[in-house]
């Protein structure tokens, strides 16, 4: 036996770590049980309030305040992080275990020039000397492909682009040369190609450093690239861990399993599923098995007590007393035919050279498509591409365009308000953020109601009894009637925003990423709601979104956008199957797949 | 290393942000527009001081008393004087254009010029405030730090209460109580009054200065110290600052650097409006510790109808307003990265 066996270098072990709320005997997280090799990337995966980032941080001995670790012990090289005294803590922080942010944007601080925040902990420390400092932080640079002069060094933090700042964080955790890193959905925000490099950038690091890596996120997709092992995390535990093949071939909780359902694929549509009801927050989570109350397996035994983490295959470890009883796995299911692209169409919306400008900057050069009857078209681009651009000027929310737009044969005037009353109610809008679209005031009856209102379609009883009915089509009951938006969850809210639109009876839909903001369980239960109200009530919609792999199982045609120009146009499937473009390709390309 | 080579040449790498060459001149331009608007806000209360003085009604009436129909001769004399022949607007110009040649005019009830009537009050009152507002900067930082340490614990909680109750009191009732307990019925530690020999200065005596400067600075520091830590709580709860604490970055430096930093825009901005609410509010302090200065000394103006004097002591505090005002803009702004490139690009 050598001496790097028995003592590895790098990689950390967490045992049985468990945060709690200050003053209450309310868990965040619990039996937190985990082992990071040395040079190995493990994906930590949940959904928002499941803790994982909770647990990214207590790799650090560190928890937001109003929480605490309340047990367990975090090993590096045979060293306990959460025992240590705090200025030996501090000294492990950065140098030993770096952690990068969220959010870089606002993670950087505004008023220090990057170059002086990448050296910053050196400096402290005493480590090197300014020059060799210096040196270091051009490599760094450097190695992550940023420009390394004076002139880069002495920007802000808002003087870069996403893409750049999240790969300047890399850059700061990697200068001290740590063993351990925890990256903390360190691409959420940024467009596919940007993810693809920062990640690459990442996995690259980590191989020639032989850095471990906790990767936190909730995009199964991502993970599926870059990590060797994955954790899946629900309610504050783990509860499937494996190696990333076997979890993606033979996921053997009910919950990794239903996440799988509901996340769309690149080379073939799928019907989306969701899971019913929500994660429940710390303090409300159900006893025994946390998953028993929306678990489509759950026996009476799920109920009695926690289940052990226990294992179904090697290094394989799952959360559930029945994971041999509910039969194997297919990553295909759900899959459905693509949309058929010889359909007939019967054009309700059309837009012709439409240019839109933002002052005398123009912003959508010369865009022409149309939408038939029951049909979904996908408007696709990164930021800046003009996509919602182009959705605002049809929806009336931007008037500076020229072209013109015609709606079942009447052309629509620029604005909204210049708009009849009756093409206003037939075409109706849906914003990316429920947070920041619904008022915070009203009561959801009052919110679902207004449109109906607003344009003649019903008032007081019969108005409210559709209200129920409505809400019942988006699947939500009528004690929701009372409630004010606050207590609503993300996919909730945006259910009452689709609600909202529903009311006023509309022919078409504009959807300007209404999925974005919320978990992949929700947008899979919100996609299939769409997909419902198509079929049935032969709605039209406009979707505009980044992401090429929802497209597929939610549109018929697409148009590829960039920097305001139709690049490719056609059916789903021609485009996907068949690009012609470089740039869909690449699209294409960097997008994360599972499938 | 070849990937970064090959990320590089990516060709939906953003590119940066331009960066201009102009940046000096757009400073330039950026502080000229601002100097031009700090002088047409005095030239605005030029002309209200201008009009409520005049508004005050005829002060060689006010002034002459019952004197003003027996004594016709004396009533010319100050009406030459006045000018009060010519128009109003013609007598504006002429004050106005000897205020931009630094001519206070002469003062109606003494016969002296303004100028010399009111320098010495003017550096009293100036180092009075000047003496507050370095005690009361750093104190109120200091208090606000403390708070934030504490934040929500007993001690802030505490600390916020008195700076609340300290808020709410008038000054002049900060005044009589430090009165009362250093100088009259508790100790008997500091002067009263002022007393100053006609040629000294009233910190020729340091005790004298005491009393008046603890009452600004006390009357003052809570406004400051409350903003502070609410600005400094906002930014504690911010991502950079939980970065830079995983990071490893001890807490002092945290605070000082990352924390602070960030900070001091908003504590800036209320430092500017309390030293310029100062050179106004130093009227009742002056008044209460008869300090010599420029508040007594209006009070006492107005009293005698001595427009001159009242006009050029109005300017004087309405000069500290606005270039007190200016240079907190230009420090804002000057420590605001965003702000400032923003200028320069």
């Amino acid at each position: 036996m050598t001496v790097t066996e028995s003592s590895p270098k790098g990689g950390l072990v967490v045992s049985d770590l468990g945060v709690d709320l200050t003053g209450k005997d309310i868990d965040v997280v619990d039996d937190i049980d985990l082992v990071l090799k040395p040079g190995e990337v493990v994906g930590l995966v949940g959904e928002s309030g499941s803790g994982k980032t909770t647990v990214g941080t207590s790799l650090l001995n560190y928890s937001r305040a109003g929480a605490f670790i309340s047990s367990g012990k975090v090993l590096l090289e045979g060293r306990d992080v959460l025992g240590m005294e705090w200025q030996e803590v501090r000294k492990i922080r950065g140098e030993e275990i770096a952690y990068v942010p969220q959010d870089p944007a606002s993670a950087l601080n505004p008023a220090i020039r990057i170059g002086k925040q990448i050296v910053e902990l050196l400096q402290l420390r005493n480590i090197g000397t300014s020059e060799s400092r210096l040196q270091g932080a051009r490599d760094g640079l450097a190695e992550v492909g940023l420009p390394s002069d004076d002139e880069f060094l002495s920007r802000y933090a808002h003087q870069l682009s996403g893409g750049q700042v999240q790969r300047v964080a890399l850059a700061m955790a990697f200068l001290p040369k740590p063993k351990v890193l925890v990256l903390d959905e360190p691409t959420t925000g940024l467009d596919v190609t940007t993810q693809a490099m920062v990640l690459e950038t990442m996995a690259e690091l980590c191989r020639t450093h032989g850095v471990s890596a906790l990767y936190v996120t909730h995009d199964l997709a991502v993970v599926a690239n870059i990590a060797d092992r994955v954790a899946v995390m629900y309610a504050g535990q783990i509860v499937e861990l494996g190696p990333r093949d076997a979890m993606f071939r033979n996921p053997a909780h009910p919950y990794t399993r239903a996440l799988l359902d509901s996340i769309p694929h690149l080379s073939q549509a799928r019907a989306l599923t969701g899971i019913p009801g929500r994660t429940p927050a710390p303090g409300a989570r159900p006893s025994g098995c946390r998953f028993h109350d929306r678990c489509a397996f759950v026996v009476d035994a799920c109920k009695e007590s926690v289940p052990e983490l226990r294992p179904v295959a090697a290094e394989h470890d799952v959360r559930c007393i029945r994971a041999e009883e509910i039969g194997t796995w297919d990553i295909s299911r759900g899959t459905v035919p693509d949309a058929d692209p010889d359909r007939p169409r019967e054009v309700i919306l059309s837009v012709d050279h439409l240019n839109v400008f933002y002052g005398s900057k123009q912003v959508v050069y010369d865009v022409s498509f149309d939408l038939a009857k029951a049909e979904v078209v996908a408007l696709v681009g990164e930021s800046g591409s003009g996509k919602t651009t182009i959705s605002r000027s049809v929806g009336g929310l931007h008037k500076d365009w020229t072209g013109t737009i015609t709606f079942d044969g009447d052309e629509l005037s620029k604005s909204a308000r210049q708009r009849d009353a009756v093409n206003r109610k037939r075409l109706q809008y849906i914003f990316q953020n429920p947070y920041l679209s619904l008022n915070p005031r009203l009561t959801i009856e009052q919110i679902v109601k207004r449109p109906m209102e607003l344009f003649g379609i019903a008032k007081g009883k019969e108005a409210t009894d559709r209200v129920v009915d409505l809400l019942d089509q988006v699947a939500l009951g009528p004690r929701m009637l009372k409630y004010q938006a606050s207590r609503l969850s993300g996919g909730e809210r945006q259910r009452v925003a689709i609600a909202r639109a529903l009311a006023a009876e509309p022919d078409v839909l504009i959807c300007d990423e209404i999925t974005s903001a919320l978990d992949v369980s929700v947008q899979g239960s919100i996609v299939a709601l769409l997909e419902g109200l198509r079929q049935q009530r032969g709605i039209s919609m406009l979707f505009v979104t980044h992401n090429l792999a929802l497209v597929r199982s939610i549109a018929a045609r697409v148009e590829i956008l960039q920097a305001g120009k139709v690049v490719e146009a056609g059916s789903v499937v021609t485009v996907m199957e068949t690009p012609r473009e470089e740039y869909t390709r690449n699209l294409l390309s960097k997008s994360p797949r599972i499938d | 290393m070849t990937d970064a080579a090959t990320l590089l040449s990516d060709p939906l790498e953003e590119v940066a942000p331009p960066r201009g060459q102009h940046g000096a001149a757009a400073w330039v331009v950026w502080l000229a527009r601002r100097v031009g608007l700090a002088l047409l806000t005095l030239w605005l209360v030029s002309i209200l001081v201008f009009l409520a003085t005049a508004a005050l009604g005829d002060p060689v009436r006010a002034i002459l008393g019952r004197d003003y129909n027996a004594n016709p001769g004396r009533v010319a004399e100050l009406e030459a004087v006045l000018n009060s022949d010519a128009s109003l607007v013609s007598r504006y110009f002429d004050w106005l254009g000897g205020l931009l040649q630094g001519d206070l005019g002469t003062s109606l009830a003494s016969g002296q010029p303004v100028s010399e009537l009111i320098s010495s009050s003017v550096v009293n009152s100036a180092v009075l405030v000047f003496l507050a507002a370095v005690l009361m900067i750093p104190l109120s930082f200091a208090i606000a730090m403390i708070s934030v340490h504490y934040r929500r614990r007993r001690p802030d909680t505490v600390i916020q209460t008195i700076l609340l109750a300290m808020a709410g009191l008038p000054e002049f009732v900060i005044g009589v109580l430090l009165l009362a307990l250093f100088s009259t019925t508790v100790f008997h530690i500091f002067p009263a009054v002022t007393i100053t020999s006609p040629t000294g200065h009233p910190w020729d005596n340091w005790k004298v200065m005491v009393l008046p400067t603890l009452t600004l600075v006390l009357w003052v520091s809570p406004y400051v110290s409350r903003i502070v830590r609410a600005s400094l709580l906002e930014v504690i709860d911010s991502e950079y600052v939980e970065l830079a604490r995983l990071k490893g970055i001890p807490e002092n430096v945290v605070m000082r650097k990352h924390a602070l930093l960030n900070a001091i825009v908003p504590g800036i901005q209320v430092i500017a409006l309390q030293l310029a609410f100062l050179a106004g509010g130093v009227v009742v302090v002056e008044t209460l510790f008869a300090y010599p200065g420029i508040g007594l000394q209006l009070v006492d103006a107005v009293r005698n109808h001595d427009v001159q004097v009242v006009q050029a002591l109005s300017m004087i505090i309405a000069s500290v307003y606005v270039v007190v005002n200016l240079i907190a803009d230009i420090l804002s702004i000057l420590l605001t990265p965003r702000a400032r490139t923003a200028i320069s690009s």
